[in-house]
């Protein structure tokens, strides 16, 4: 089963913002790239035309992994707001 | 500033913040639990089973009244290679008398609606996003909109805990302190899975699996029987998830597919999906536990013990003692650093910081021989019970000596020397 069948089965409630913020300047220099490799959620993709991070902040299950592994140590990461984001109804 | 003031405020709904809740709402103080989900537990993920002695702890009628899946009279380690399995089982029918399977949007939600009947306020669907200082004391808490004010604030916000964090009585996590965890759980007719466990509507049972395809990782796959359906999951050793460069996500797709573990879940429909993250610094690092005006609690302070996938307990415990220090300070009317000084010795004196320190060495030691405790001893102890178990025309014996060999000839001495020194280290460092 790939990712996104799996994420489709998941309560979404979406922000309108993202809550997810790279910086950008960063992540130009940033060699690893391993939030794009180690998501559980595949939220980040590289743009290499644009050379720019994709952040699918919809899809983000709220771990906080991507922050803590994030080789810059530059990725801002907050809560959705009011209870947005994500709802597990079991967990 | 009078206006929206409380006596205790408590960042979060797990266990740490419900059971400092009731606490206090028992002792006839005005609390308050701020919860960032729509409901107490819409944010939350475990394993898991919670264990019924520290849960009676907080909820004396919980057996009767909580919505528990099933009672563990079952615990399998499961040693994994690729294709083979060995399998310890241990078993009693002592069955309300460890742990249980719960799910956690069901639990948290029914803990919160006793914290709410013993007369404590639940406010969800709000996000904490920092405290108020006044002259170095906490004072209050900041929301999305509005400013609430305290005498006390209770932090149990869990593993990320950004407010410990905004206080700097957490230093930033490292990759090494935490490890990842994946879990999916599947639907399944509740006759099957009494079949396939050998169970009956009531009771249940816990695997762990070590080994394939977490070999080289400090990791470990679990399994719980909920009534009507099975959670299977890992968790991972973020460092190693680093320097390895893995998706969690394909490791548990790899570990479903081992000939010992999917017919378990087959035909299961799958749920849920979820993540979350499991403090794994242990005793070295659990933070400055108090300061004016304000406490830390459950896995916002680390207080988790991997080894036996045990963290509500610790959360239960510390969110308790954490409120019957705040009673105390607000009997006397005193919420300075000193004052809740209590809570640390409360924590020392009991079960939490024992066990922590216990197991403080134990997790740095393995990790290093994570190769060798995950990879390589999974396959040894298989292919003996292969030679064990077959029966071919050659003489045993022979068979045996080359096996034994092959315990010094396979790696470097260097290797088993390390292995046998960091498995001393590790009893002693329990036992000293
Ligand atoms: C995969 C896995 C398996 C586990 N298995 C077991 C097991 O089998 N048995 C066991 O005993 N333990 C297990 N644990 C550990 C256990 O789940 C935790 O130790 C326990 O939940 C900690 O309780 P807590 O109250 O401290 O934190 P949490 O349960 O994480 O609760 C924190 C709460 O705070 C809320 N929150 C966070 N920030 C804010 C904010 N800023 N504003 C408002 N609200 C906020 C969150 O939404 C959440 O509800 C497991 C953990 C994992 C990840
Ligand atoms: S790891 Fe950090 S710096 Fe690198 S791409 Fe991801 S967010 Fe950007
Ligand atoms: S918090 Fe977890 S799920 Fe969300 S983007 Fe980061 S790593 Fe992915």
């Amino acid at each position: 089963m790939n990712i996104d069948d799996k994420l489709n089965k998941l309560k979404y409630n979406c922000d309108t913002v993202s809550h997810l913020n790279p910086c950008a300047a960063d992540c130009k220099e940033c060699k690893s790239k391993i939030c794009t490799i180690i998501c559980p959620a595949s939220v980040y993709e590289w743009d290499e035309e644009n050379r720019k991070l994709i952040v699918n902040y919809e899809n983000c299950l709220e771990c906080g992994a991507c922050k803590i592994i994030c080789e810059k140590k530059s990725l801002k990461w907050d809560y959705p707001r009011n209870g947005k984001g994500v709802t597990f109804k079991l967990g | 500033m009078e206006q929206n003031k409380i006596e205790v405020i408590i960042v979060g709904a797990g266990p740490a913040g419900i059971a400092a809740g009731i606490t206090l709402a028992r002792a006839n103080k005005k609390v308050l639990i701020v919860e960032r989900g729509s409901f107490a537990g819409a944010k939350n993920m475990f394993g898991g089973a919670i264990y019924v002695e520290p849960t009676k702890e907080i909820f004396p009628n919980f057996l009767e009244d909580a919505p528990i899946e099933r009672f563990n009279i079952e615990h399998r380690y499961v040693l994994l290679t690729k294709e083979q399995s060995t399998t310890i089982s241990y078993k009693t029918q002592e069955y309300t008398k460890n742990s249980c399977s719960i799910i956690r949007a069901k639990f948290d939600s029914w803990c919160v609606e006793q914290a709410k009947k013993a007369g404590a306020y639940f406010a969800p669907n709000t996000v904490v996003k920092s405290l108020i200082l006044d002259k170095g004391r906490v004072i209050g808490i900041k929301t999305d909109l509005e400013e609430y004010y305290s005498d006390i604030v209770i932090i149990a916000d869990g593993v990320n805990s950004l407010l410990a964090k905004q206080l700097e009585m957490r230093k930033t996590i490292k990759p090494k302190n935490v490890a990842l965890a994946v879990k999916e759980v599947y639907k399944l007719d509740k006759n099957i899975i009494n079949e396939r466990f050998n169970l009956n509507d009531n009771t249940g049972c816990v695997c762990e699996f070590i080994g394939y395809p977490m070999d080289k990782e400090l990791g470990l796959g679990f399994l719980y029987t909920n009534k009507n359906s099975i959670s299977i999951g890992l968790g991972i050793g973020l460092e190693d998830i680093k320097k390895q460069k893995l998706n969690v996500n394909d490791v548990l797709e790899e570990l479903k597919k081992h000939p010992t573990i999917a017919p378990l879940i087959k035909d299961g429909e799958l749920q849920e999906y979820s993540a979350h993250l499991i403090p794994e610094g242990g005793f070295k690092k659990i933070p400055k536990l108090y300061a004016n005006g304000v406490m830390i609690a459950g896995d916002a302070a680390m207080l988790v013990n991997n080894l036996h996938w045990e963290g509500t307990n610790l959360a239960f415990k510390s969110g308790k003692l954490a409120a019957e220090t705040a009673i105390e300070a607000l009997n006397n009317n005193d919420f300075s650093e000193n004052s809740l000084s209590l809570y640390q010795q409360k924590l020392e004196n009991s079960y939490v910081i024992k066990d922590l320190k216990t197991y403080k060495d134990i997790l740095n030691n393995i990790e290093p021989r994570s190769a060798s405790f995950f990879g390589y001893y999974p396959k040894k102890i298989a292919e003996f019970f292969k030679i064990f178990t077959t029966v071919n025309a050659k003489p045993k014996k022979q068979e045996f000596r080359k096996y034994i060999c092959s315990w010094f000839t396979d790696r470097s001495l260097r290797e088993l020397i390390c292995d046998i020194f960091t498995i001393i280290k590790s009893v002693m460092g329990v036992l000293k």
